[in-house]
């Protein structure tokens, strides 16, 4: 692979800090309007849910935990009735049209059948439940969107192309799922001419953004996975092209390629707006389709950002990494002028973000800064006694570590918001910039060099 | 399994990193999954810490679960204690590894051959213990394990100090504006010349606990963490103490009289003579604390007889259910706690100061409570602040869980006498008093958005109202509008009455209470 050549990788320790996987329930629910979110583990879970999703909680959400006790533990009472009970109890109160049971690091180890189980109470309940493995032992943060969807790729409708004798035109066909209570599967009665599915969970502002500019180059969008309702799920199947817009969805992708016969185009992501153009550049050249007017939309959005590229041009930065949106983001703050340090990451797929990688490469060399390090796994104690001597002006670092940082006198700026923020296509690049420079904007109008305020020294 | 939504006491780890993390120079290592360690989150945002907070966690991955951690964990301890040298690590079972059943003690046996370090694992298990419990349990542990060595290494200091000096035990990280209650009760102590010996765990560095058998008496401002290392003292070293929370006028007089008794116990002996607190009483009560005062002053002559509920930990929903009785006149419909180990004691405490006792770790269940009753206003955790948001009553937040904003840097204690002066405007803040309110209702004011129905229950009354009726409910006062809405509705139904009308609601009105 080229980007392998010159782009350094390391991996260290994985003793880093991340959100749980299960926190993905707190944007999916919100995504999947008629969807219900059980997460089957203990205390623990439930105990960071409520504290890192904050006021959500108090809304009346529709995510839930199954809270396992003792008894479940030891196998005294029976997984299958308990959780029978408790799907009937949500079917009853909120009657959602699927029920995503979330997999937490103790149903792993006590080996809790969740897919065997999960047929028979559908048949019994009449709802769809879809298991998800979101655990802290296998995957980080955003990963468990990664989970949720290569689940939910599995529960999409069958498409059929078949050449028309004459036209060459595909026609689509939602086949009916083997299983029998397929009601909830909604067959789309317009057909489209397109056959692009795009995958990754968006707000439905940013997802009909996304629409527009390929509607422009005459690249109608099919599909997204995840719907905004669970029955509107798009068709998958042999022929139809897919791409992601998030770079932690790897096992996605896997999914629809292998399981679902799909074709995944790998483009760059569509963060700022030079990924945006990359990524619309190369699902138009899988269309056979020329992008047109791309470059001019790409300048505008960079001369509308002056002011705030100006803000971060020549600033040095420092990834500590625990969301995977990494590349990404450290891509566009180079474009911007920036000097990547260090690309904490937690984990690196390096088929899946290809272009991504040889985007940033390519990235640097345009702009002459030097290639980041990107490191795998990373090790937070050991990336803290690096920037200590590296002295970033910006790291962008999780919750536990900002305060600390701030109070060495190293700006931070918490990770967690881009994850939330609308970051995707041409005209939410100036939100991750607004992000990026809040905390050096504010400094402009504080009393600079407010030494360190820390009332312990590091041992260097 | 349990469907839960919200939980009030955190897991088991959670107390433990909370007393760990309190101590200075003491690394906590949790056996844990990636993501578990959100406790540094909580602390680095809600303490707004400066300081990485001294927890990391010895990730359990699938190779632990295939091969079992083997070196993993041994190999994290001695590493902190290369990297960070501190006094103490304390190795902290999660619910993952409890059920992986791993031999965590052989561990930390293993560890302490090679560190400096003392190594100890916290003994909590995390199925049947909650954060408070596992607070008090662990604080109980450090304080035995380094007692005893120090009783082993013969070092250990038991005589008195000379002057009356107490241990203050229970002060942590994260604790309901323990800071603040810190200082409020290191002033208290200071003011009756009893100097303070050590604050545990909140600052101590394990080494001088040592000396904490030196102190006259032990105080345990709150009964969450504290007392299991507090009884322990007093069995082993014969050190008495004091476990009721000095929350309010009358709990405060009583602390301080409680005091003075111990002190006398040996002022005889030591100071050649005995103390007498009672004028320092009569003078923090009348012109230190305004509490008093306020509660006597016309203002205050409103708050009679308005209706609160209380919920929250043992130690504030009790306290603050006495003072609201006892100190304000007002009636408490309701108080509750979710320490559910601690029943027997609460129920001691609010006993003939409330209608009715709630003990449930089920939010709902205090939710459809409150909107049955009513009350004026709600004193309780963060939970009941949106409750009583959804459906329009007021309230103050007097216990954990909480959020951001009840750690003010501003000064906020509870207790002692500047802690009654903030629980008064606490208090009087939370219901919406006086003229400010009344009158906009009373002259039909600025509501035209119609009839709040004001419930969280969902068993909805199926009976009409007539037009007249509905603007008859209008024109009462907000806040007793609901409850008559109500009444009113429940006499129709009592007489089989199916459209409510004016005279209705007035027949209802005659009725007696219900």
């Amino acid at each position: 692979m080229k980007t392998s050549e010159t782009l350094a990788f390391e991996c260290e320790t994985g003793n880093y800090h991340t959100f749980c996987p299960i926190s993905c329930v707190a944007w999916l629910y919100q995504k999947i309007e008629d969807s219900f979110f059980l997460v089957v583990g203990t205390k623990t879970c439930g105990y960071f849910l409520q504290n890192a999703l904050g006021v959500t909680i108090f809304a009346e959400p529709r995510y839930a935990m199954a809270e396992l006790e003792e008894g479940d533990i030891s196998a005294k009472l029976n997984d299958q009735v308990e959780l029978e009970r408790i799907c009937l109890q949500i079917k009853n109160d909120r009657n959602p049209s699927v029920i995503f049971w979330i997999g937490t690091c103790t149903t792993e180890i006590i080996k809790m059948d969740l897919e065997g189980i999960a047929p028979i109470l559908e048949k019994r309940l009449g709802i769809p439940i879809v298991v998800a493995r979101a655990n802290g032992l296998d995957y980080a943060f955003t990963q468990g969107e990664d989970t949720v969807l290569a689940a939910m790729a599995h529960r999409c409708p069958e498409y059929k192309h078949y050449t028309g004798k004459d036209s060459g035109e595909f026609e689509r066909v939602a086949l009916i799922n083997n299983s029998s209570n397929n009601k909830y599967l909604f067959q789309k009665e317009e057909s489209l001419k397109s056959n692009l599915v795009l995958f990754g969970s968006l707000p439905s502002s940013v997802a009909s953004q996304l629409n527009l500019e390929l509607k422009r180059q005459s690249v109608p969008v099919s599909g997204w996975l995840p719907s905004q309702r669970y029955n509107e799920l798009p068709n998958l199947g042999e022929g139809i092209f897919v791409c992601g817009v998030n770079p932690f969805l790897s096992r996605t992708a896997t999914t629809l390629m292998r399981r679902r016969k799909c074709q995944l185009v790998g483009a760059p992501f569509p963060i700022g707006p030079d990924g945006t153009r990359a990524w619309i550049e190369k699902i138009c050249s899988v269309f056979n389709k020329k992008a047109e007017g791309l470059e001019e939309r790409e300048n505008q959005i960079w001369n509308k950002n002056k002011d705030y590229i100006q803000i971060i041009r020549d600033k040095s930065v420092f990834f500590m990494g625990d969301n995977l949106l990494e590349i990404s983001i450290a891509r566009f703050l180079i474009r911007c002028g920036m000097t990547v340090y260090e690309i904490g990451i937690p984990y690196m797929d390096r088929r899946y973000q290809s272009a991504e990688l040889s985007f940033l490469q390519d990235t640097c060399e345009k702009m002459k800064k030097p290639s980041p390090r990107i490191v795998e796994k990373p090790d937070n104690y050991s990336q803290v006694q690096r920037m200590h001597e590296l002295k970033p002006d910006l790291a962008i670092t999780g919750m536990a570590h900002a305060n600390p940082l701030e109070a060495r006198n190293i700006d931070t700026k918490w990770s967690v918001e881009f994850t939330f923020a609308q970051i995707h296509g041409f005209s939410n690049a100036r939100d991750i910039l607004e992000l990026v420079t809040r905390p050096l904007r504010r400094k402009s109008g504080f009393t600079p060099n407010s030494r360190s305020l820390s009332k312990q020294t590091l041992l260097n | 399994m349990k469907l839960a939504y919200w939980m009030y006491a955190g897991p088991a780890h959670i107390g433990t990193l909370r007393v760990a993390s309190s101590f200075r120079n003491v690394h906590a290592i949790m056996h844990a999954p990636l993501g578990d360690d959100h406790f540094n989150v909580m602390r680095s945002m809600l303490e707004r810490e400066r300081d990485f907070t001294p927890v990391t966690a010895s990730v359990v991955d699938r190779h632990v679960l295939a091969r079992g951690s083997r070196d993993k964990v041994v190999n994290n301890i001695s590493r902190k204690d290369e990297e960070q040298r501190p006094d103490s690590i304390v190795l902290t079972p999660t619910c993952t590894s409890s059920i992986l059943q791993e031999d965590l003690q052989n561990f930390v046996d293993r560890a302490s051959l090679y560190s400096e370090s003392d190594v100890i694992l916290a003994d909590v298990n995390h199925y049947r213990v909650n954060e408070l419990q596992a607070s008090d349990k662990t604080l109980d542990q450090i304080v035995r394990h380094f007692l005893n060595k120090a009783r082993g290494e013969g070092i250990s200091n038991r005589s008195l100090t000379d002057m009356p000096s107490a241990n203050i035990i229970g002060i942590s990280t994260l604790g309901f504006h323990n800071q603040h209650d810190c200082r409020e009760l290191k002033r208290l102590l200071g003011e009756l010349g009893i100097s303070i010996n050590q604050i545990i765990p909140e600052g101590e560095f394990l080494k001088n606990l040592r000396d904490l058998p030196r102190a006259w008496f032990n105080v345990v401002p709150y009964r969450e963490m504290g007392l299991m290392a507090a009884t322990f003292l007093e069995k082993e070293y014969g050190m008495p103490f004091i476990s009721q929370p000095p929350i309010g006028l009358l709990n405060t007089a009583n602390f301080i009289a409680r005091i003075g008794k111990l002190v006398n116990l040996w002022a005889s002996a030591s100071l050649e003579k005995e103390v007498n607190y009672d004028l320092y009483i009569e003078n923090q009560t009348k012109f230190v604390s305004q509490a008093a005062w306020f509660s006597k002053s016309i203002d205050c002559q409103n708050l009679a007889g308005k209706e609160a509920a209380v919920f929250g930990d043992a130690t504030h929903a009790a306290s603050i259910t006495k003072i609201l009785v006892k100190e304000m006149g007002i009636r408490v419909s309701c108080a509750g706690t979710y320490c559910k180990h601690d029943v027997e004691r609460f129920n001691e405490q609010v006993q003939g100061l409330c209608d009715e006792i709630i003990i449930t770790e089920d939010h709902t269940k205090i939710g459809n409570m409150i909107a049955r009753i009513e009350p004026s206003a709600i004193f309780g955790t963060q939970m009941e602040r949106h409750i009583g948001k959804r459906i329009d009553i007021p309230c103050g937040v007097i216990s954990s869980p909480v959020h951001i904003q009840n750690f003010p840097p501003g000064y906020r204690p509870f207790l002692g006498y500047e802690g009654t002066n903030q629980i008064s405007d606490l208090i009087y803040n939370s219901f919406n008093l006086g003229m400010e309110d009344h009158l906009p209702d009373v002259f039909g004011g600025h509501d035209t958005k119609g009839v709040n129905t004001k419930s969280l229950s969902i068993d909805r009354v199926d009976i009409d109202w007539s037009p007249k009726a509905e603007s008859e409910l209008r024109k009462i006062p907000g806040f007793v509008r609901g409850k008559i809405r109500r009444n009113t509705e429940f006499f129709a139904k009592q007489n089989n009455i199916s459209e409510i009308t004016v005279d209705v609601m007035y027949a209802a009105k005659e009725k007696p209470s219900l």
